[in-house]
């Protein structure tokens, strides 16, 4: 147990501990650029609900199930919700953040091509959870 | 090291029996029932995910309380109750103690288990093991959700006493002649997860009154109508479960610490390594727990400190990985079936150590975080680590307890097929999660990588499951009929020789 030599097991150490400091610098510095929102972001307020999701543009208008957005226009999502714990995700853009009653949680995308997409609900918030889904329309600019 | 063996007895005699092997009975017997209980209820729940639409299941009510019962049943009463079965039966042989420290208080440890295992399976709750506020409070259906609030306070206080028993039993009654760094890594493995239990298990408990008050209407802790913060149920539950992984985890490596060496006729390769491993997992764990909370809406700064202190703990697991890969190197071993598990045990545990860095990594863990990816990546800990490891021991520890020896070609085809169906469901639900979709769905959007990818976790677990039949079949026919076990060398290593904790290595 004691007086023979460990030196394979040191270096091995070393080796991961190097690892996790590079996986730790890439991940600090990939998300120092993500949560830098574009100032030119437009505002969504988004509400969760059990089991669908509300969208407020800026200008008022407001949508229900569905979200149209202008392709590379940044949009910042005020995410809130009205009762219970939810999740606001477009996966596709890898938008992700929790609606949670009380607090306003705020997440920003730029989307970069004209399509549709999953908009659904990834923190379970009882019986309709699986279906509390809806459609991002992403359109060329109507001016 | 042999477990004595007693003679047959009326069942009664062994269940009012305050003795560590009797007590350790009872929880082996409790656990296994859980484990096969909570696992129907997983073929139930990929049975229905085989094909969108419902299958089996009539309602999302119903699907809801299928996977909460599911998660809690084999959590909280087949992975703890199992290593304590273990801890029961070997610690205060390690130590060289004729008893637990406390026999009593032992028994009634384990008394506890089955009242909390009825509370949570005649209540049948659906707010999912994390029991998650304002739903818990404003949505969740009583008197379910309050049955299994009073469930888990009872296996609460039960851990709380059986790790008391563990710390004392370790440290107040080893035998004068053997220091604390001779105690075997099985024994250090239960005395790390002692202590993280005592650390960890208070902030739960509180928790779990403030939410069973906050139901009641009379406090307004986490429910944001009356000013409270879901949040910070969020922190006190993962102050608790975080470190609570590493107490699953920890008695399972344990289990591979007696198994390895043994099989492979060798010495552990580093025992002083396996100790600092696991104090350093023990303290570590207790860094990392709001990586469970990202997104939740985090500040930066949390983000990080909280990234930093999960991959603080990646170095001390891969020691444990070394330390086995270490041991195995250039050794006669032999794959009977407790070494098989246990070496799939230890690549499973790698693989879901991998996956466990992406997530610790800020900006993947919002791809990842809930969804299926993180139930492959939590199943590969306590399927593919822990119950492997804990399986392997069971087969290990079978001749010791019953006499009589398992059938070892049965033992080899239920970890080939468990092995395969392992990896099929659990991979395969990483790359689901890749892919979008949510965890706890009852039901899912025609997708077509969708439906494949679940029908391809279907198949592995319906594999799983006649894995364990044979399994169950086995442990019966042979307890009562197997062959009469040689209890001083059951698996035909060669003699007492090659039981490394009593061996020296002629080449240190």
């Amino acid at each position: 147990m004691s007086g023979h030599s460990n030196w394979p097991e040191w270096i091995y150490v070393a080796v991961v501990i190097a690892l996790m400091c590079w996986v730790g610098a890439e991940a600090w510095e990939a998300e120092r650029l993500i949560e830098h929102v574009p100032e030119e972001a437009k505002i969504i307020i988004v509400t969760g609900q059990q089991w669908f999701w509300t969208f407020e543009h800026e200008d008022g208008t407001k949508e229900i199930g569905e979200l149209h957005v202008e392709v590379g226009q940044p949009y910042k999502f005020e995410i809130v919700s009205k009762d219970v714990n939810h999740s606001f995700n477009i996966h596709d853009y890898v938008v992700l953040m929790d609606a949670i009653p009380g607090r306003v949680n705020t997440v920003w995308f730029a989307p970069d091509k004209v399509g549709e997409h999953d908009i659904q609900c990834r923190e379970y918030c009882g019986l309709i959870h699986y279906n509390m889904r809806g459609t991002l329309y992403v359109e060329e600019p109507s001016h | 090291m042999t477990l004595e063996l007693q003679k047959p007895r009326p069942i009664w005699q062994i269940m009012f029996s305050s003795h560590h092997t009797d007590v350790g009975l009872l929880y082996l017997i409790s656990s296994l029932t859980f484990l096969f209980l909570g696992g129907t209820l997983a073929l139930g729940i990929r049975a229905e995910l085989f094909l969108p639409g419902s299958q089996i299941i009539a309602d999302a009510m119903t699907f809801n309380r299928i996977f909460t019962v599911h998660g809690t049943t084999l959590i909280f009463l087949f992975i703890i109750p199992f290593a304590s079965a273990v801890g029961n039966y070997y610690v205060p042989i390690m130590v060289r103690y004729k008893d637990m420290a406390y026999p009593k208080l032992n028994a009634i440890a384990f008394w506890m288990i089955p009242p909390a295992g009825v509370l949570i399976w005649l209540g049948f709750a659906d707010f999912t093991w994390y029991a998650t506020p304002p739903y818990s409070i404003i949505s969740a259906p009583g008197p379910a959700a309050d049955m299994w609030i009073f469930g888990l306070k009872i296996l609460g206080v039960s851990s709380v006493l059986g790790a008391l028993n563990f710390i004392v039993t370790i440290l107040k009654c080893k035998h004068p002649d053997m220091s604390i760094g001779q105690i075997p890594l099985l024994a250090w493995s239960f005395l790390s997860s002692s202590l993280i239990i005592l650390v960890a298990i208070p902030t739960f408990a509180a928790a779990l009154l403030m939410l069973l008050t906050d139901r009641l209407g009379v406090s307004g802790f986490f429910n944001p109508a009356m000013g409270g913060d879901p949040i910070s149920y969020a922190h006190l539950f993962w102050f608790t479960f975080h470190p609570e992984v590493y107490v699953l985890v920890i008695p399972a490596i344990g289990m591979m610490y007696e198994i390895i060496p043994r099989f492979s006729r060798k010495p552990i390769y580093s025992y002083n390594s396996g100790i600092f491993a696991f104090v350093m997992l023990s303290i570590v764990g207790f860094s990392s727990w709001a990586h469970h909370m990202y997104a939740t809406g985090m500040s930066f700064t949390e983000k990080t400190v909280f990234m930093v202190g999960t991959l603080a703990a990646v170095p001390a697991s891969a020691m444990h990985v070394f330390n086995f890969i270490a041991t195995m190197w250039n050794a006669r071993i032999k794959f009977s079936t407790p070494m098989m598990w246990a070496v799939g045990g230890i690549a499973l545990f790698f693989s879901a150590g991998a996956g466990g860095v992406a997530n610790a990594a800020m900006p993947l863990d919002f791809t990842t975080h809930d969804t299926y990816w993180v139930v492959g990546h939590f199943h590969l800990f306590v399927m593919g680590t822990i119950a492997f490891g804990s399986i392997g021991f069971l087969y290990y520890m079978f001749p010791y307890v019953t006499g009589r020896m398992y059938n070892e070609t049965l033992g080899k085809i239920h970890f080939v097929l468990s092995f395969i169906g392992t990896v099929l469901v659990f991979f395969t639900q990483h790359v689901l999660g890749l892919y979008g979709m949510p965890r706890r769905v009852f039901d899912y959007p025609p997708i077509p990588e969708w439906i494949a990818m679940n029908q391809i976790a279907s198949i592995g677990a319906m594999i799983i499951g006649i894995s364990m039949a044979v399994f169950l079949a086995n442990m019966i026919h042979s307890a009562g009929k197997g062959k009469l076990a040689d209890t001083d060398d059951p698996f035909g290593l060669g003699g007492k020789y090659y039981y490394p904790f009593e061996a020296k290595n002629p080449s240190h």
